[in-house]
């Protein structure tokens, strides 16, 4: 999962101009400024900044991590569409974002449609506990995950008691569940953060939009695509791109739980950066899904900005 | 309340209730599994007949967990303090002061954000052998602190952008300095954010694992993450130990999340859906 601290402020990037409110600076321009961010500026672009290029310049060669790397131009680009294990792994990740995205934004959906219409009590202890998957060390729930779908593990075993004991089987370690199990753990991990937001959005609308629905004699459908949707359309673009990062990025569950595997059946792209880099010393090849990775991020991130903005503002 | 009504809410509570059970499920599965007889395969989330609290002496000893947190706590702290300071210094500056630029360089910032890990792992790798820095806390100080500072910049300049600029200009017009004004108006000012910026640093820290993966290599200089999967390498087949260091590894952040869950959740939530 993407850093609890990152959140926040990819939205800040991708949000139409619009919604950046001009804010004026007191004072006279101070050259002093620049000392207070050089500190930080300089470890930012150290670790952050020249590897990208660097990483941009790696991905043009073919290079063993040893010998002297070869120009290869555009090939690690080309090798994308064509190598069908990359291909494969961003295949995958459409798989994942379904699960990662889809699924917890249509369940967060329902809820905070369902509770437009009350107020919560105890809704601090609620968002406290559909928080902790949110904090929680990914390697740690993975290994849970892992447990639970293992071969003797809890789900077959349950399986078994609600004589359902035909559908027992591997389910990390076999080619058609392997992925989808993969993903299931991901709707998992991401239902409470999009619950919580969205159930944040919801409150912060206006009773007398609801009241006023009311009686317009609107029944519970029309109410949430009439006032609860338009409502809660920041916190729904912020969800989506999250978890739509997420969903591209994962690596940690996939490493800990399948290992990419069984075969390649759960590759994504980041895991191949791993493997081709730091195993199979395939590093051009590395750098260049890892460019890739970083646009498409950049691409989903700007479009569902783009179509979930408001119109109107 | 009418019938209907009171209907619904049963209905909605259940469904919360339900959500949350979901969620809570597999956490609690991990500690019932910690409690089984080392070495027993346990399937299901019944209790066990008798709690063998053995498992995290076991682990904790066996497993190397004391030097993976030691490292862990070494790497943590260093990040929150460094990245907490430094973003602190940025930010005050972005939110307080005009000056040419700002804007390129704020943006350039936040930029950070977006770029995934992946995109620069192959030839941080490459920079930090160089810098003979490869297997060392440092290395994941420096690169973790980088990370934070993009996020962190972009936070403390929306937490020193809401003070009241009164308050900035009357110290300004009594001639305190730059760092002056920092110090005594705008730190305790934000003292809020700051507090909510070092709990989201420490725990996104603290849960780091693709940086310790690459860029470490001893046992020695592992973080508790990493360190719980070498750990589960070598007891494959064990799982109520394995089970017994996932509780082990998760227990600082459950902590402070308990502890400081206000901020927690505050910095996700007010942060995510500012504006």
């Amino acid at each position: 999962m993407e850093d609890l601290a990152a959140r926040p402020a990819i939205i800040e990037v991708v949000q139409s101009p619009k919604r950046r409110r001009q804010e004026r600076l007191p004072g006279e321009p101070r050259k002093v400024a620049y000392l207070y961010i050089l500190p930080a500026f300089l470890i930012y672009a150290a670790f952050n900044l020249v590897p990208l290029v660097q990483g941009f310049n790696l991905s043009f060669y073919n290079w063993d991590g040893i010998t002297t790397g070869q120009w290869v131009g555009l090939s690690n680009y080309r090798a994308v569409f064509s190598d069908p294990i990359i291909r494969d792994s961003y295949l995958h990740t459409l798989v994942l974002i379904v699960f990662y995205c889809f699924i917890p934004v249509a369940i967060g959906l329902l809820l905070a449609a369902l509770l437009s219409r009350m107020r919560i009590r105890g809704l601090t202890v609620f968002r406290m506990l559909l928080f902790l998957p949110t904090v929680l060390t990914d390697v740690v729930l993975a290994f849970a995950w892992t447990w639970i779908y293992d071969p003797k593990g809890p789900l077959n075993n349950f399986l078994q008691d609600v004589h359902l004991g035909f559908l027992r089987r591997p389910w990390l370690g076999d080619f058609h569940t392997a992925l989808p199990a993969v993903g299931l753990f991901g709707s998992w991990e991401e239902y409470g953060f999009c619950m919580i937001l969205f159930i944040a959005g919801v409150m912060k609308i206006p009773a007398s939009l609801y009241e006023a629905a009311r009686v317009d004699g609107a029944n519970a459908v029309r109410e949430f695509f009439a006032v609860t949707l338009p409502g809660i359309r920041y916190e729904l673009t912020v969800v989506v791109v999250l978890t739509m990062i997420d969903a591209l990025g994962t690596f940690d569950e996939v490493y800990i739980m399948t290992n990419g595997g069984p075969g390649t059946a759960t590759t994504v792209p980041a895991f191949e950066v791993y493997n081709r880099a730091f195993l199979t010393g395939q590093v051009g090849s590395a750098a260049a899904i890892g460019i890739t990775l970083m646009v498409v991020v950049f691409a989903v991130s700007y479009g569902i900005a783009k179509v979930l903005e408001p119109k109107d503002a | 309340m009418n019938a209907t009504t009171r209907r619904q809410a049963i209905i909605n509570y259940a469904l919360l209730v339900f959500f949350c059970f979901i969620a809570l499920f597999p956490i609690f599965g991990v500690f019932i599994a910690s409690v089984y007889p080392s070495g027993s395969q346990p399937s299901s989330f019944k209790l066990p007949s008798h709690f063998a609290f053995h498992n995290f002496v076991t682990a904790w000893t066996q497993g190397d967990f004391s030097m993976y947190f030691r490292s862990s706590a070494i790497v943590a702290v260093s990040v929150v303090v460094l990245a907490t300071g430094l973003s602190v210094l940025g930010g005050y500056a972005f939110g307080t002061m005009r000056f040419r630029g700002s804007k390129v360089l704020f943006y350039t910032f936040i930029l950070g954000l977006i770029i995934p890990t992946e995109a620069t792992i192959v030839s941080l790798y490459y920079d930090i052998r160089s810098l003979n820095l490869i297997d060392t806390w440092t290395a994941l100080i420096l690169v973790e602190v980088s990370g934070a500072v993009a996020f962190g910049v972009f936070w403390m300049r929306a937490a020193f952008l809401s003070a009241p600029r009164s308050l900035l200009e009357a110290a300004r017009i009594d001639g305190a300095s730059t760092w002056q004004i920092m110090w005594r108006i705008m730190i305790p000012f934000g003292w809020p954010a700051i507090l909510t910026l070092m709990v989201l640093t420490f725990a996104d820290s603290w849960n780091e694992f693709f940086l310790a993966l690459v860029l470490t290599t001893s046992n020695q200089h592992l973080t508790a993450p990493a360190g719980l999967q070498v750990f589960s390498g070598k007891y494959v087949t064990n799982t109520p130990l394995i089970a017994a260091g996932a509780v082990i590894v998760a227990l600082p952040v459950v902590m402070v999340f308990l502890l400081l869950q206000r901020q927690f959740i505050r910095g996700v939530l007010t942060g995510a859906v500012k504006g």
